[in-house]
């Protein structure tokens, strides 16, 4: 059992540190091909400099990306191993056509693009960058194949002691990857957008670069509120999905114990698993009926029902989710989309009536928003992920089952202990790389007449 | 035919794809601190493969892809069996990666240096180790009826094991001399003609040695395909070290290929139709046939890759048509 423990905590720390760079890479890959975009149609070297600028911050976030990347494909082997040979026939078809259809093509089209400035068209190479945004964000689509279809399997039969696939078209047109995949490179785009916007906020408010960063800041405000409120409106579908297709992972992140109609949205509990019942709890009448169903009456079944049904179904076991992890992290993801919502509404307003530059306020909100949709992008898969426990495929394999019967406790610390300290040290080496970009500027810069004048540099503090 | 056979032929394919242009490059990353004798000179040799790198590792990633989809118990015997070994292999490769993507982004001349010997070593613990899995699997290792890997990360090492780890390491580096040979300019190509001069000897000790070891260790000669094509790579090495002497560099890189793409296809197949032997019984074997995955998933796949291959290829090998000329020091702006 310690194994399996251990296994989990080293997929749950690798694949949370992964997606700390993917999000960024699936949305700023899109931006920097819109910037390159814009500097082949109009000439302007301003867009020129930002493509650079932005390209130089994404090439840092996307090595970080594909290094950790690596470890995701060889831990479904090495850490779960029965979970592979159970699931190989369905699962291991995405990742290789993930490999075949997209890593080749981002990672062969981002070397002609960092070194082909000089040996390409503007026209070729600004094509690299849109196929780089194109195949990583096909990748993405892949990865949530596979990943839907341990959430809710579809086009399988279970033959010769294993889930074998009947159709691969079911497989890709699984309904649950059709909610995952748009509110995934939705989030990434959210991500781009804040970070553009966080960054260009910064060179506001010091007075710095103002060509390059008003454009820039532009982009980024609306590329956040456009996908932010998208982002949002996937994520009530995939919950309405949720409420049919994943009941328990539902009652689990409402932390619904009783069935219900209608059922209260909770905004706040205090959980007391043992007792199977919250000993605090706030919540407003008939809202989560209105949230699954778009009317106030319908049923939510609760977890005490549902634990029942699954053991009626699969034998004696648990099969709750931990539900303080669940609700929370449901309503951290929430709270982190209504903020970012909030700010980039006040963004956009304050740029519409040109005020934004004069609004330390503001750019400072919009600077210090630049952690959240970090978080919104981990509370989102742990709250995917952790719902599903206890298991690793739903219905199919408990995680249990599917984690490698000969490797020893002693390996898995060694090699949990090894990646947690290197990607320490790497998180440490980017961020330092990050920083010092940003405090260089995207050229050196030559004292502009007027800006002085007009406005005494801001601190970032008050 | 059948498609379990066409994949275990595609699985070889990715490897022999693999091991030709990560060779390359992981040679030059070890012969980077040797070659580059000052930042500048570095730079170039990290230029020789800028472009190239990223796209070729993935080859690796396909390969263990291609593994996963059409013989899932390979995969899951392989890499939980595997387990310290990847480990290793991993944090070298994450080490490599970031270490070709960070070295030139700050002036300090330690941070730079710091980077060289993470790409030296990111580069050379890869290639051994991908001798040591090679030759495990043609030898055979400790796989128990259940298709579990029943040894310790000591198992795997063998005086054969590491002499196959060593001579891949040593053929890498020839392939990476050669390379750069083609790819550097003015005295930086003598010089990297002299260490493939010198790493050339050694790697045809370290590789004659793998193939007697091979005809003592292995069943691999009872292949004759496999036999003719380990003594064909045995040949076209040495006739590319003679080409690399007559200073014919194109024709000496063309050769080191052949000479890995050989020895993978001979690998390949002294194992067909096995693809993990079991030292303990041969009825424990991973084949083709017991490993692979459905005759429906394996249909769709072959689809797909027939598809998708050719079009890597072709876009692939534009990229070495685009950035064909030698670096020179005058455009090093990356």
């Amino acid at each position: 059992m310690e194994e399996v423990l251990l296994a989990r905590w080293q997929f749950a720390i690798t694949t949370v540190y992964h997606f700390l760079f993917v999000p960024l890479t699936l949305g700023l890959s899109v931006l920097v091909a819109v910037m390159e975009t814009l500097y082949v149609k109009t000439g302007d070297e301003t867009y020129k400099t930002m493509t650079k600028f932005w390209g130089k911050l994404f090439l840092v976030n996307f090595i970080m990306g594909v290094v950790t990347g690596i470890v995701q494909e060889f831990h479904f082997g090495m850490n779960w191993a029965e979970y592979s040979r159970f699931m190989g026939d369905i699962f291991g078809a995405p990742l290789a056509l993930e490999a075949l259809s997209a890593f080749f093509l981002e990672s062969t089209f981002l070397g002609l693009w960092i070194f082909g400035w000089d040996r390409l068209s503007k026209k070729m190479h600004v094509t690299c960058m849109w196929l780089v945004a194109f195949g990583s964000n096909l990748s993405a689509f892949w990865i949530l194949v596979a990943n839907s279809f341990m959430q809710s399997p579809v086009g399988y039969a279970l033959r010769n002691g294993r889930a074998e696939m009947t159709d691969f078209l079911a497989v890709i047109t699984n309904p649950y990857v059709w909610g995952q995949f748009p509110h995934t490179i939705l989030g990434g785009l959210v991500t781009a957008g804040v970070f553009v916007t966080a960054i260009s906020a910064y060179y506001l408010l010091k007075q710095r670069h103002l060509p390059v960063f008003r454009p820039s800041i532009k982009i980024g405000l609306a590329c956040m509120l456009v996908s932010t409120l998208l982002v949002m409106g996937t994520g009530h579908l995939q919950a309405q999905f949720l409420a049919k297709k994943q009941p328990m992972k539902m009652a689990a992140m409402e932390a619904l114990w009783e069935s219900a109609d209608p059922a209260p949205f909770a905004i706040a509990v205090v959980v007391d698993e043992k007792n199977k019942k919250n000993s605090f709890e706030i919540g407003v009448p008939g809202v989560l009926s209105l949230l699954a169903y778009d009317k106030f009456s319908g049923e939510i079944k609760g977890i005490n029902e549902l634990q029942a049904a699954a053991e009626a179904k699969y034998g004696p076991g648990n099969y709750t989710p931990n539900i303080t992890q669940s609700f929370w992290s449901f309503r951290m993801m929430v709270v982190a989309g209504l903020w970012m919502m909030l700010v980039a509404t006040l963004g956009v307003f304050f740029l519409y009536r040109k005020r934004l530059e004069d609004n330390s306020m503001v750019l400072k909100l919009l600077l210090w928003s630049l952690p959240v949709p970090y978080i919104a992008n981990s509370t989102g898969w742990i709250l995917t992920e952790g719902g599903r426990q206890p298991w690793i495929v739903v219905g199919l394999q408990k995680v249990s089952e599917g984690a490698s019967t000969n490797v020893t406790s002693t390996e898995i610390w060694i090699s949990m202990i090894g990646f947690t300290v290197l990607y320490g040290v790497l998180a440490a080496v980017s961020i330092y790389l990050v920083r010092k970009f940003i405090l260089a500027g995207p050229f050196d810069e030559k004292p502009v007449l007027g800006v002085l004048t007009k406005k005494k540099e801001a601190t970032l503090w008050n | 035919m059948e498609l379990s056979v066409l994949w275990f032929i595609l699985v070889a394919v990715l490897f022999t794809g693999f091991f030709f242009l990560e060779g390359f490059d992981y040679g030059v990353g070890m012969l980077l601190p040797f070659m580059g004798k000052n930042d500048v000179e570095r730079r170039i040799v990290i230029n020789t493969i800028g472009p190239f790198w990223d796209g070729n590792e993935v080859w690796m990633i396909t390969a263990g892809g291609a593994l996963f989809a059409a013989f899932p118990h390979v995969y899951a015997t392989m890499f939980s069996g595997f387990y310290m070994a990847l480990f290793l292999m991993l944090v070298a490769l994450i080490l490599r990666g970031v270490a070709i993507e960070f070295r030139s982004k700050d002036e300090n001349a330690h941070w730079r240096n710091t980077w060289d010997w993470m790409i030296c070593l990111g580069s050379s613990l890869p290639a051994l180790l991908w001798g040591v899995a090679v030759t495990n699997l043609i030898q055979g290792i400790p796989i128990n009826a259940k298709m579990q890997y029943a040894g310790t990360f000591f198992d795997l090492l063998s005086p054969y094991t590491l002499v196959g780890g060593i001579a891949f390491l040593l053929v890498f580096l020839f392939h990476g001399a050669s390379f750069l040979t083609l790819r550097v300019e003015g005295e930086m190509i003598e010089r990297a003609r002299r260490y493939a001069v010198t790493i050339g000897l050694l790697a045809a000790v370290a590789f004659l040695t793998l193939v007697g070891l091979t005809y003592t260790n292995t069943d691999l000669f009872k292949s004759a395909l496999a036999s003719t094509a380990l003594l064909g790579a045995v040949v076209v090495f040495v006739l590319g070290y003679a080409l690399l002497w007559m200073k014919k560099f194109g024709w000496a890189f063309a050769m080191s290929g052949l000479a890995i793409v050989f020895t993978t296809v001979a690998f390949f197949s002294g194992l067909f139709p096995r693809i993990m032997i079991s030292s303990l019984n041969p009825m424990w074997n991973l084949t083709i046939y017991n490993a692979a995955s459905s005759a429906y998933t394996l249909k769709i796949m072959s689809f797909a890759a027939l598809a998708l291959v050719p079009i890597v290829l072709a876009y692939q090998g534009w990229t070495y048509w685009v950035f064909r000329k030698r670096v020179t020091a005058k455009e090093l702006e990356y």
